[in-house]
């Protein structure tokens, strides 16, 4: 089970609460678990990457384990304790003011 | 007995405000979507309980909510699980994916950047949602950088009318300080197959084939922010309103120009006349009396403010040149706020309900056509836009 937090808004457009849980087929990498979010979520696509490209939005970040895993490889493994929902996948949004 | 339904779009969230016919004690919920942008929301003709809403992040992107109890309750069109062959959900009630050229696969064409050179679309947000005025599952999206979309399954899916953007003017289409919007949208209801749209900073476009070819109809507007200031594309109009007995005829709100034109746009005068400054962004014809409009005049385009903190409507009743200031009720002393171009609507009760909303989150409506006003609210967030359903 993999757990993914969503940023504050996100989760209100979901209607989802707390943690997202998450089953991940294969191998657990961004673009999988991202894959698996949409597949639940669907209001979320387009919200995190672009339609098209498919690119991560530019004012969001993606954390895991204490680490900045944004400018990894989509099909990059994502960190054991990750795949293994020992910790959570973040997204985050940038700090911003206003 | 009638009743009158306000949507207010804000920087923080959408506001639904409700009234009965003597629009003096008001209901307000909201706000829907807290924290969101919303530019626009504005419902059915047809059917006025359908309402589209465009409620915008630069975090997150573009998200289109639609309500089919008049705003009580909202869902993204198509959020519901639609699997594609691939295994993916089909939502694409927020996807607005420019044309391309069918013979190249290359972008249409570009635009020009702030500092001249040219600059390919990406598209950013929806700042204005028209919907039809025969079908409440038909609805135009007017997006930055500008272009037209539409909508014929309720919002679930949006295609360009890429002939406004393929004309053949876009390279010399440029954003102005808030972007290159497509802010207006004006349905002719005599004519199902003509449509006006302004872009700031392109200027007003005509299609008389429902959106097939689009001419720009910019003649008699003059403009000094451009080298040629009479070019046919280039110009800064921040809003136009018609009245709809009368669709030929339109109003036109310039950055600085309040303009008229009696041929559909074909060619345009200025109306101004006695105006303390004929900057602005608003303007809206009166329900009943095609010759009657509103303007808020603005300080100018260094100081988006009224003149002398003095919060003031003018009224013309015969169609531009003459102008009255309507002060009652409205502050007139040390007041700084903004109307921004979506921001003003009219009811079509018996006596003329007007209504504008502040960047200072005050929501003033007028229930006798100008002449008094008052506050419905004073301190919701920065408004974005006003429209006004009329209710049996």
């Amino acid at each position: 089970m993999i757990r993914v937090v969503l940023p504050y808004h996100l989760r209100t457009l979901a209607r989802v609460g707390g943690e997202v849980k998450l089953e991940v087929e294969g191998q657990v990498t961004q673009r999988s678990v991202l894959d698996a979010l949409e597949a639940c979520y669907p209001v979320l696509r387009g919200t995190i990457r672009d339609h098209v490209t498919q690119q991560r939005r530019p004012f969001l970040r993606f954390f895991a384990c204490e680490q900045d895993l944004s400018h990894e490889l989509p099909d990059a493994p994502l960190p054991d304790a990750v795949a293994t929902g020992a910790e959570p996948f973040l997204v985050i949004g940038a700090i911003a003011g206003g | 007995m009638s009743s009158v339904r306000v949507l207010v779009g804000t920087r923080k969230g959408a506001f639904v405000l409700t009234s009965d016919g003597k629009r003096k004690r008001w209901a307000v919920t909201g706000p829907h979507f807290g924290g969101w942008e919303i530019y626009h929301l504005k419902g059915s003709p047809v059917d006025p309980n359908r309402l589209y809403a465009s409620q915008t992040s630069g975090w997150f992107g573009q998200i289109i909510q639609r309500s089919n109890d008049g705003g009580k309750t909202w869902e993204a069109p198509g959020g519901g699980m639609t699997t594609a062959p691939s295994g993916m959900p089909v939502v694409e009630s927020n996807k607005f994916v420019y044309d391309t050229s069918p013979e190249t696969g290359k972008p249409l064409t570009t635009h020009q950047w702030y500092d001249g050179t040219q600059h390919p679309w990406e598209f950013k947000r929806v700042w204005h949602l028209e919907p039809s005025l025969t079908n409440p599952d038909t609805v135009y999206a007017g997006v930055e950088d500008a272009a037209l979309f539409r909508s014929t399954d309720g919002g679930q899916t949006w295609q360009e009318q890429a002939g406004l953007r393929g004309h053949g003017t876009g390279p010399k289409w440029q954003p102005g300080a808030g972007g290159m919007g497509l802010h207006t949208i004006l349905l002719d209801p005599s004519d199902p197959e003509r449509i006006y749209i302004a872009i700031s900073a392109a200027g007003a476009f005509r299609t008389n084939d429902a959106g097939k070819t689009w001419k720009p109809i910019n003649r008699g507007l003059k403009s000094q922010y451009i080298p040629d200031p009479n070019a046919e594309v280039g110009h800064c109009v921040h809003h136009i309103a018609l009245h709809r007995s009368r669709p030929s005829v339109l109003f036109m709100q310039k950055h600085w120009d309040v303009m008229r034109s009696d041929d559909a746009g074909d060619s345009w005068q200025e109306v101004s006349g006695n105006l303390p400054t004929d900057f602005g962004f608003v303007i809206d014809v009166h329900a009943h009396e095609p010759d009657t409009i509103y303007v808020v005049p603005i300080k100018s385009d260094s100081e988006h403010y009224p003149p002398k903190g003095k919060l003031r409507v003018y009224r013309s009743r015969t169609g531009g040149n003459d102008w009255e200031a309507l002060t009652k009720g409205l502050p007139q002393r040390n007041c700084y706020v903004n109307v921004l171009r979506d921001a003003m609507a009219v009811d079509s009760l018996d006596s003329c309900g007007v209504y504008f909303g502040t960047t200072g989150g005050q929501l003033l409506a007028s229930p006798d056509a100008g002449d008094t006003w008052a506050p419905i609210v004073r301190y919701l967030p920065a408004v974005l836009s006003v429209e006004v359903q009329t209710l049996p």
